[in-house]
């Protein structure tokens, strides 16, 4: 049940998208969400919904795996879309009690939704196409030059790392530990607010107490093989730009541009 | 004798519809008599966990039934938790669920969502106690300052004091030193005895099946694959260790004795029995 739980699945392939640098694939997804903010008119929403299905393709991402990713958002692009619509000023088409229908309310919802939609599924396709791992390597690297003002780039990476390493195994715990309140009768399903948070107490605890004891064998383990931050510390895959990347990223920019000198 | 728990092929399958959808179990069919000691034994992987989270109804089978006296246990969903007192599952590692702040209270939380109160209470928390060989000092300890053994206890008190009719355990020795094991072991043996009552225990070595079983059957790959008494198993020995299965090591013994020539009873499983057949024949004047 809590297995279902998808925190922006990678698939595994050998497209052209799989390919490409994680620092590419980043950049590229920040030059769509720019370019999804700039967007006025229907053309310009057009080709951005035209280079998603593109994309998608090229990265054999199927149209129902890229709309699952939606399923947890749903409520919110509703109610969006339904306050945008009821609450924009303009020509009212329509009225009912206290509602009213704006001709710019049914413009502003129907954007609202695209705008939603195409955020979510294009940073989805960031996802399905790349690990975890190569994205906070790239990330870690996009961020370097941040490291001249003394943020610790190394270290947030690193946790970044291990706390995505670390959500299935503790998902894998809280299944266990549930089952075993279960079956010396707890009841996580029935109660009014109150008892179900108290139901929790006997989750949480053994939850918390265990992840504590994994934090503190992982840094044990993790000194003894004498690591000590990322001071001269090498990588074993280093990441590299190919030409690739460069035709990628000239498009992506071409887009972002583009759509916020013209539209 | 009498069945207490049915398993009428039982299938369960994990990830249905998922690239990942793998049975773990797979038509299965078992009975556990009332007052047995079973074990069960099998690999990593043939089903033993599966299989025990149905006899309590953590899991629902995907096809067959689980009867307990006779009864559907998914005849009425809305009362499995009522089976989840009568069938009682000690899982792997049980230390890893303490979460109250004496052990005396964490052996409650069972019987305490049964309903039950006051003096009744605090017998069957002394009671649990007492089986799993917990003195009363620690029970006003925190669970959490207590040696990793002494948390295991605790945590099998608290399944024993909601009195199951079945007790479920899986792995309960796993992790301890041999004499922690031990220990362990023969505080169940002693429940058992002095209850009465039908325990399962789960395991992957098969000296402490042999020791402290009545009866086994053994998994592999979703299925049963053998079953009997010790006696009859083992003397299957062969069987056993193709399956990829381990033996006793005086079935290795004895079996090893026969290969090269000595007629030895292959149902010996038992440092005793060997002795005793060895010495047999060497009285008997052969060789």
């Amino acid at each position: 049940m809590l297995k279902d739980i998808t925190l922006g699945q990678y698939f595994p392939g050998t497209t052209l998208a799989h390919r490409l640098d994680p620092r590419t694939k980043l950049i590229a997804v920040v030059c769509y969400i720019v370019g999804i903010f700039n967007c006025h008119s229907a053309w310009a929403y057009g080709l951005m919904v035209l280079t998603l299905i593109v994309s998608a393709r090229i990265a054999k991402v199927g149209a129902k795996a890229l709309l699952r990713g939606l399923r947890p958002v749903l409520f919110i692009i509703a109610f969006t879309a339904v306050l945008n619509l009821f609450y924009t000023p303009g020509e009212v088409l329509w009225t009912w009690w206290v509602l009213k229908i704006t001709r710019e309310g049914i413009r502003t919802a129907v954007a609202m939704m695209a705008r939603i939609t195409l955020l979510i599924t294009g940073t989805f396709l960031l996802t399905y196409t790349t690990s975890p791992i190569q994205l906070t390597d790239g990330l870690e690297s996009l961020l370097n030059p941040l490291k001249k003002l003394r943020v610790p780039v190394h270290e947030l990476a690193m946790m970044m790392s291990i706390a995505l390493r670390f959500i299935p195994t503790l998902i894998e715990e809280t299944d266990k530990i549930m089952s075993a309140q279960k079956a010396r009768g707890a009841d996580f399903e029935s109660g009014g607010l109150v008892q179900r948070a108290k139901a929790l107490i006997p989750l949480l605890v053994p939850l918390f107490v265990s992840a504590f004891r994994r934090a503190d064998e992982l840094a044990t383990a993790m000194e003894c093989r004498c690591y000590h931050g990322g001071e001269g510390r090498t990588k074993l895959h280093v990441l590299h730009f190919a030409a690739r990347d460069y035709a990628v990223l000239a498009l992506y920019l071409a887009l972002a541009v583009g759509v916020i000198v013209l539209d | 004798m009498e069945e207490i728990i049915k398993v009428e092929n039982l299938t369960h399958t994990y990830g249905i519809g998922t690239p990942f959808e793998r049975s773990a179990v797979k038509d299965m069919s078992l009975s556990v008599y009332r007052g047995e000691l079973l074990g069960l034994i099998g690999h990593t992987g043939s089903g033993k966990s599966t299989l025990i989270q149905h006899l309590n109804g953590l899991l629902k089978p995907t096809s067959g039934r689980i009867l307990l006296d006779g009864k559907d246990i998914w005849a009425e969903p809305k009362k499995i938790r009522d089976v989840r007192f009568r069938v009682g599952l000690v899982f792997q590692y049980p230390e890893y669920q303490l979460f109250e702040e004496t052990a005396y209270k964490d052996i409650a939380f069972g019987p305490m969502n049964m309903g039950l109160k006051g003096d009744e209470l605090d017998r069957r928390i002394r009671d649990a106690a007492r089986f799993a060989g917990l003195r009363d000092e620690l029970l006003d300890k925190s669970p959490f300052a207590l040696s990793g053994g002494q948390k295991r206890r605790v945590a099998i008190a608290g399944v024993i004091a909601m009195e199951p009719e079945v007790l479920v355990l899986d792995e309960p020795s796993a992790g301890l030193d041999p004499r922690g094991r031990e220990e362990l072991l023969e505080h169940i043996r002693a429940y058992h005895r002095e209850r009465g009552n039908t325990v399962v225990l789960v395991s992957h070595s098969m000296e402490e099946i042999a020791r402290y079983a009545d009866r086994i059957a053994v998994l592999a790959h979703g299925k049963v694959l053998m079953r009997g008494t010790p006696r009859e198993v083992f003397s299957r020995g062969g069987e056993l260790v193709k399956a990829g299965l381990d033996v006793p090591q005086t079935t290795r013994v004895a079996m090893e004795l026969r290969r090269r020539g000595l007629e030895i009873d292959p149902a010996v499983y038992t440092v005793e029995e060997l002795r005793d057949a060895l010495l047999a024949r060497k009285k008997g004047g052969a060789r």
